[in-house]
């Protein structure tokens, strides 16, 4: 279907990093925006706060960083020029429900109705980048204490669809981000039921997957969701484990952080940007241009944790701080990098090879991806960040999964989409890549609908891909009504209807149209792991 | 030891429980009207039609008249197999257990098993029990299954000789009736009918494929005699229902028919009346 381009958005993108717009531009935008038809209240509201901040001043950087952030060699997630709330946050709900909150004036709730209603009143006060909570617990854990065996499965079903739907209707975002397992249990398994029964697009699940603790069992239910709803992500609970303690959870956009803690901000890297505005050899490239746009990647991450920490004071004020349901000592930041495809294939062609030496497809190619993944690792461990005390002083490395505004270049660490190749050799690609992001990767997995009738076949390759040292993952179906655009789900149908200026609840949706346009990510290339005819081919 | 193999599909959904390696061996005793790969069915006679034909030079006769496929000048076009008047092809090739197993053990953390098809395995049933053998007898790889997907068409000993490494047996029940299966093969279905008794009675039959085809053996009294048969046999058995596809099927006078959807699951809900199968439609 021919597309028109559903949005233009002024507030968002475009702005410059210097001392701050000047009157007569913000006017012209903020006409723009609360005028734009496209946009619901919600989303002008919201944009328009992000407006606002960009008349102040970016928080000072220097000449070199600037320049690479007005070229997209780096990237601000445009975030705005003052944050004021850290970008992810991940509150210690079972703390907030064992104790009760003051500013809120909960007490500690004692059954499964004040459990429920205790966790929605919170979720509307948890502030994120996206302005909705990107958190919103594990839950199987945090509602444990208020099923026991006197709650039947269709009480307990019937009370998780009315707060499933509340969750969809009152924080429409597709980053709202909830988490589940790695012990099975009666709420993980009536999540998976609620979840197949409603087909909505929030919220968002991992499922959390230990090979000794996970039974089989509960990943193919797991896996029979995911043909549902293309739901839940599955992430290497060992791995995360060792990276972050038990006190983990993954979120948003399949970022994984620390409980009662977060990311302050996120800033990525263009890989490819910076291959292109390098000359010379793949080891000059690993000992001179990577390291420099490593540190002015690192330099803005610094800038911008002072102006939350410092400027703003976030953690000063914030109630979620004051009651201990957050610490800043559990907070990092979120150093990203996507492009990686690109870059190696720049690398290799300056290096005379020819282009069917790229990535994913050759040796050499994946041997240099490897080496640069590494060189990046080292450099962002060897760079002390302040309050950054959850990642020991230093940023967690993250393959961001891209946004809208991309062109050209691939998420992460992933191989281009159509371009991936047979799915052993996918995930022997990609996982040599997976320890070093702590913080989370998320590749997407195509399979076919044959697999529909075999879900037992799609838990080996789960348990295959974490034994072959995957961090994180998410299927999607090539039948599915959804789809996952970068990272977070939508529906096909909410997608038409943003083209169709018809009006769509998620501000999600907004973005995956963006993507849709530039990308074709619908037309991602399915993995056919068998086939009906058996032919040996 | 070797074995004639076709070729190898890393990850497969449709073979057999989970996720499996599947070994596809050339050769086999039933000439079907309905095979979806006929050119699995005959070993290669050199007779060198296709050598000529090869749009990428891949194919040369060696110095004893023998035709040789080098593999990195392949395109996969696959013009020597529609051009085989033997239903045949060049590319199937001896490998040794260790081969295999090899490619076995870098995709084994993601498999419940492995399955040997055809053409039909059990024409190299030694083979077939070198393979299982090495597979059972490997620490990383002992925890894997050992299938076989058959058409049926064995002798006792074969099944004897496969049982101490076999973990199941997936049989093609073409027809029950003896004349219309012999239309359909070129065979009697007398082997396969003991094949499933057997098979069940060693407590190795884990699945009996019905394969349709409209108006030739879907014919709903000789369905329920089907039925009837396999649930006296066994009243939980697996059966797999499968539609005829004309996917890669050789030209056939008249027409062979595919089944509806409809009318595959009427042939489901008829074979419920006999017994509580797991039927699965395909």
């Amino acid at each position: 279907m021919a597309r028109k381009r559903p949005l233009a958005l002024p507030s968002l993108y475009g702005q410059p990093y210097g001392p701050g717009m000047e009157m007569n531009e913000f006017q012209e935008r903020a006409r723009m925006l609360v005028q734009d038809r496209n946009l619901g209240y919600d989303q002008r509201l919201r944009r328009l706060a992000v407006l606002a901040t960009e008349v102040l001043p970016y928080p000072a950087i220097s000449e070199a960083c600037r320049e690479a952030l007005d070229k997209r060699v780096i990237c601000d997630m445009y975030e705005g020029h003052a944050p004021y709330t850290a970008r992810y946050i991940l509150p210690d709900y079972e703390k907030a429900i064992r104790q009760g909150l003051s500013f809120l004036e909960l007490p500690p709730p004692t059954d499964l109705d004040d459990a429920l209603a205790f966790l929605q009143i919170m979720y509307a006060h948890v502030p994120s980048v996206t302005t909705y909570p990107v958190y919103l617990g594990d839950l199987d854990k945090v509602l444990g204490p208020f099923v026991d065996a006197a709650t039947s499965d269709e009480e307990l079903d019937r009370k998780l669809r009315r707060f499933w739907i509340g969750i969809d209707r009152m924080i429409p975002d597709a980053f709202a981000h909830l988490d589940i397992g790695p012990n099975d249990s009666r709420i993980a398994r009536s999540i998976l039921r609620v979840e197949r029964s409603l087909r909505q697009s929030v919220p968002n699940i991992t499922l959390k997957v230990d090979p000794v603790l996970t039974p089989d069992d509960l990943i193919e239910d797991a896996v029979r969701t995911v043909f549902e709803t293309g739901k839940p992500h599955f992430v290497n609970h060992p791995m995360m484990v060792a990276d972050h303690g038990e006190g983990y959870a993954a979120v948003s956009c399949y970022n994984s952080l620390k409980i009662g803690g977060g990311a302050h901000t996120l800033a990525r890297l263009n890989l490819k940007e910076v291959a292109l505005r390098h000359t010379g050899s793949a080891d000059e490239f690993l000992a001179t241009t990577l390291p420099t746009f490593v540190e002015l990647t690192a330099e803005l991450i610094e800038a911008r944790i002072r102006s939350l920490v410092e400027q703003q004071g976030f953690f000063e004020t914030h109630w979620l701080a004051a009651e201990g349901v957050i610490d800043i000592d559990r907070f990092s930041a979120m150093f990203g990098i996507f492009g990686l495809a690109e870059c190696v294939n720049l690398l290799m062609s300056y290096e005379g090879h020819d282009e069917t030496a790229r990535y994913g497809h050759d040796a050499t190619a994946d041997a240099l991806s490897r080496r640069i993944i590494e060189r990046v690792a080292e450099l962002v461990a060897a760079r002390p960040m302040p309050y950054c005390n959850g990642g020991a002083g230093r940023c967690y490395l993250h393959s961001q999964s891209g946004i809208d505004l991309d062109k050209g270049v691939t998420a992460g660490t992933r191989i281009p989409v159509g371009d991936e190749p047979a799915m052993l050799e996918h995930i022997m690609t990609c996982a040599p890549h997976h320890r070093h992001f702590a913080s989370g990767v998320s590749d997407i997995f195509h399979v076919d609908e044959t697999a529909l009738r075999n879900p037992q076949a799609i838990v080996d390759i789960i348990r295959g891909a974490f034994t072959s040292g995957m961090r994180d993952f998410t299927f999607n179906l090539d039948s599915n009504e959804f789809v996952r655009i970068t990272g977070y789900l939508v529906r096909k149908s909410d997608l038409a209807a943003v083209a169709e200026h018809t009006g769509v609840r998620h501000g999600s949706d907004y973005l995956a149209a963006g993507s849709e346009d530039e990308f074709h990510l619908t037309q991602r290339a399915v993995k056919r792991i068998g086939c009906n005819e058996r032919e040996p081919r | 030891m070797k074995g004639l193999v076709t070729n190898t599909i890393t990850f497969s959904t449709v073979d057999g429980p989970g996720n499996r390696f599947v070994v596809f061996l050339q050769g086999c005793n039933f000439n079907c009207v309905a095979c979806h790969n006929p050119y699995t069915i005959n070993v290669c006679n050199d007779c060198g039609e296709c050598v000529d034909t090869c749009p990428s030079g891949a194919l040369t006769l060696d110095a004893i008249g023998a035709v040789q496929w080098n593999e990195s000048a392949c395109t996969g076009g696959d013009t020597c197999i529609s051009v085989c008047p033997y239903d045949s092809t060049p590319k199937a090739r001896y490998a040794e257990v260790a081969d295999l197993v090899a490619k076995i053990r870098r995709a084994a953390p993601f498999l419940s098993g492995i399955t040997v098809s055809g053409g039909e395995a059990t024409q190299q049933t030694e083979f077939v029990h070198a393979l299982f053998s090495a597979v059972k007898a490997d620490q990383e790889l002992c925890l894997l299954t050992c299938f076989v997907d058959s058409n049926g068409a064995a002798a006792p000993d074969t099944w004897l000789a496969l049982s101490d490494t076999m973990d199941g047996a997936m049989i093609d029940l073409k027809c029950l009736d003896p004349e219309i299966h012999r239309t359909m093969t070129g065979q009697p279905n007398d082997m396969v009918l003991a094949s499933i008794h057997q098979l069940h009675a060693m407590g190795l039959l884990y699945e009996v494929r019905l394969l349709l085809l409209a108006g030739i053996n879907d014919d709903p009294a000789l369905l329920r005699s089907t039925a009837a048969w396999l649930a006296d046999i066994d009243p939980e058995m697996r059966v797999k229902v499968i539609g005829f596809r004309n996917h890669g099927v050789r030209p056939h006078d008249p027409p062979l028919i595919e089944p509806s959807p409809d009318s595959l699951h009427s042939a489901a809900e008829l074979l419920f009346e006999f017994a509580q199968f797991d039927v699965c439609v395909i």
